[in-house]
């Protein structure tokens, strides 16, 4: 920052004698030793007091892990483009170490959150769609960019992705009304059959829809109680590291959704053959069939629940599909009378 | 120990002398001891090196369980484990000791009978140690006729703390005694606890080590686990170092229990590094150092399950204690 008026003069070094040149460091150290900014500086003409160029400064994307937002553990980046080519950012590029350590803390939040009520993860939910709707602004332009769409589409998209986050929340206390039952039974009792989160759940989020696509697939996961492990799109995944941002700021418990981005099929693996995840969304590895076999294999080691990838658009509207996927039964067999 | 008597025969002449030892011992340079143990714990251990220590470290357990709730079946069910920490791979080696409560020896001894593992007991009013001396010498004496192969004892840490030296040293000495067995089977070992949470400074530290090698532990051992600081990498870096010297002044090698609040591989590994550095391969036996800890274990065989089949475990593939 401070070189940059430096560079200018490279030519000519500033000699020790010489008087530095505006706004270089010197300059500035001065001002903070007297104590005077350069607005009473008498001899500064006003023009270029006012005119300084603002130097942006620049976000640095990092994981969601846990609540926290750290960099990759392998300390890695890549460099992540719009449609065009041109650089956008640099995102954390997280290592199997970083996927794991994002297990632990979904395994961590697992008790809290699917402990809570129905009724109280619909609000935090809710509360979820609000502040996606607060920076509805900075996600139009992040999917704009990511997805090369025009600006309008772009918005329309976020608004889809914020109803779709209000539907799945109104889901949360009403998905055991659908999927779970009173049993009739030969004998005296109540049989009741509710739907149980499974655990923590990974989930590949899908290349082509980089908010949409991820609300779609993240949402009816975490709307029943389970936690989520999320790789976020590998060519955009600017808006779902921003969803981190967004879900920190919402009562959401640290560790219910971890957000990594990095190449997909580096992460997917260490993920679905991890023995602490009870079940994975393989939408994210449907463009590369090869590696989905190879995924559910590896998944099929502790018996993991697996979302196949298919043909989906997301623009469409949305089902339960995904949210009975990631659900267990448990049956209650209860005395009657006495 | 002829060489100790040589080497320190009047130290424990009188409560004086034995003060005018103590406070005569060098002072502990903090931020020299947390610098070192910080810049050792960064150490990377992998792959055939990790098996090792992991293989070494399961080794070192003391199993233990200190519970108000304790249940015969619970100490069995440990026991078990202690003998086969992993039913799916029979190479996981044992446990190095069971620890308990000493009304719990009995049912120790029986559930770990033919095998080498020893079953530890803590005593004399564990964890406050606040009991006469002679209902500390019955409990240890207690737990000794029971079968128990090891005594983790706590010291008077009031006494400690008010400087009456000689009377902790002593009843070191009277317990110690109580841990022998005269009809020629092996002596019980003794392992002393200071309790460093509560010893308060680096320096208490470091005398309370050397007061329980000269009053002839067999292990010093860092806390009990029951208060809210307990093994901490410097204060262990730091008792390691005081058996080192005290090794070198007397050719008696004492072992080092760093117990309570290690529950990740990564934190046992980090503490095998330092000892390695400080007292050398010769310390890396369960006979000269051990881990006091109970989930310790269960992240060990995680670990090694994750190194033998490349893919991570999770808590469902060991047993809840």
């Amino acid at each position: 920052m401070s070189g940059k008026p430096q560079k200018a003069q490279k030519p000519q070094k500033p000699q020790k004698s010489q008087k530095p040149p505006k706004g270089s460091t010197q300059d500035r150290h001065d001002e903070q030793q007297t104590g005077r900014t350069g607005q009473d500086r008498p001899d500064r003409p006003r023009e270029e007091r006012t005119t300084a160029v603002r130097l942006n400064v620049f976000r640095t994307y990092k994981l969601f892990i846990g609540g926290a937002f750290p960099r990759s553990e392998s300390g890695r980046v890549y460099q992540v483009t719009d449609t065009a080519g041109d650089w956008l950012a640099n995102a954390p590029r997280a290592s199997r170490k970083d996927a794991r350590d994002a297990v632990v803390a979904a395994r961590k939040a697992f008790p809290r959150w699917s402990g809570a009520t129905a009724y109280n993860r619909g609000q935090i939910l809710y509360r979820v769609a609000e502040m996606l709707q607060g920076r509805r602004e900075q996600f139009a332009a992040e999917v704009a960019a990511a997805e090369g769409l025009p600006p309008g589409t772009a918005a329309a998209r976020v608004d889809a992705a914020v109803d779709r986050w209000v539907w799945y929340a109104g889901w949360s206390d009403k998905v055991a009304q659908i999927a779970g039952a009173a049993n009739p039974v030969a004998g005296p009792y109540f049989n009741l059959s509710t739907p149980e989160p499974t655990g923590v759940v990974a989930v590949l989020a899908p290349p082509e829809s980089s908010l949409l696509g991820l609300v779609s697939v993240l949402a009816p996961v975490i709307a029943t109680g389970n936690t989520a492990v999320v790789v976020a799109a590998e060519p955009a995944p600017l808006p779902a590291l921003s969803l981190g941002e967004v879900l920190a700021t919402s009562d959401v418990p640290g560790g219910v959704v971890n957000v990594l981005s990095g190449r997909t099929a580096e992460l997917a693996g260490p993920l679905a053959a991890h023995q602490d995840v009870n079940a994975i969304d393989l939408t994210g590895a449907g463009p590369d069939p090869a590696l989905a076999r190879e995924l559910e294999k590896a998944a099929a080691e502790n018996l993991k629940r697996v979302f196949r990838p298919r043909a989906e658009d997301w623009t469409a509207g949305q089902s339960t599909d995904r949210l009975l996927a990631f659900l267990e039964t448990k049956t209650v067999w209860h005395p009657m009378g006495v | 120990m002829p060489q100790t008597a040589s080497a320190f025969a009047d130290v424990a002449a009188s409560d004086a002398a034995l003060r005018r030892f103590l406070h005569g011992l060098p002072g502990v340079d903090a931020v020299g001891l947390q610098a070192r143990a910080a810049a050792l714990a960064t150490r990377s251990i992998k792959t055939t090196a990790k098996a090792y220590a992991i293989d070494l470290a399961i080794s070192m357990v003391d199993l233990t369980t200190l519970e108000g709730a304790d249940t015969a079946g619970k100490v069995r069910s440990l026991c078990a484990k202690g003998r086969v920490p992993d039913p799916a791979d029979r190479s996981t080696p044992r446990v190095a000791a069971v620890c308990v409560y000493p009304d719990m020896v009995p049912v120790a001894r029986q559930a770990l009978a033919g095998t080498e593992i020893k079953v530890a007991s803590v005593a004399t009013a564990f964890p406050s140690g606040r009991a006469a001396l002679p209902v500390r010498l019955a409990d240890t004496r207690d737990a000794v006729a029971a079968g128990a192969d090891e005594i983790d004892m706590v010291i008077d840490r009031g006494a400690f703390l008010s400087g009456r030296y000689l009377q902790v040293h002593d009843e070191i000495r009277a317990v110690k005694a109580e841990c022998a067995r005269p009809g020629g089977e092996p002596d019980a070992h003794l392992k002393v606890i200071f309790e460093n949470g509560e010893l308060a400074t680096y320096d208490n530290i470091r005398r309370a080590s050397w007061l329980a090698m000269l009053a002839g532990a067999d292990f010093i051992k860092t806390s009990t686990g029951k208060v809210a600081v307990n093994a901490t990498l410097p204060g262990t870096l730091l008792m390691l170092e005081a058996v080192r010297d005290f090794h070198a002044a007397t050719g008696t090698r004492v072992g080092v229990k760093p117990a309570g609040g290690i529950r990740t591989t990564k934190d046992a590994i980090r503490y095998l590094v330092l000892v390695n550095e400080t007292l050398g391969a010769d310390w890396l036996s369960p006979d000269r150092f051990r881990f006091g800890a109970s989930s310790l274990l269960n992240d060990l065989l995680m670990q090694r399950q994750k190194l033998s089949s490349g893919r991570y475990s999770g808590p469902d593939y060991v047993t809840v204690d």
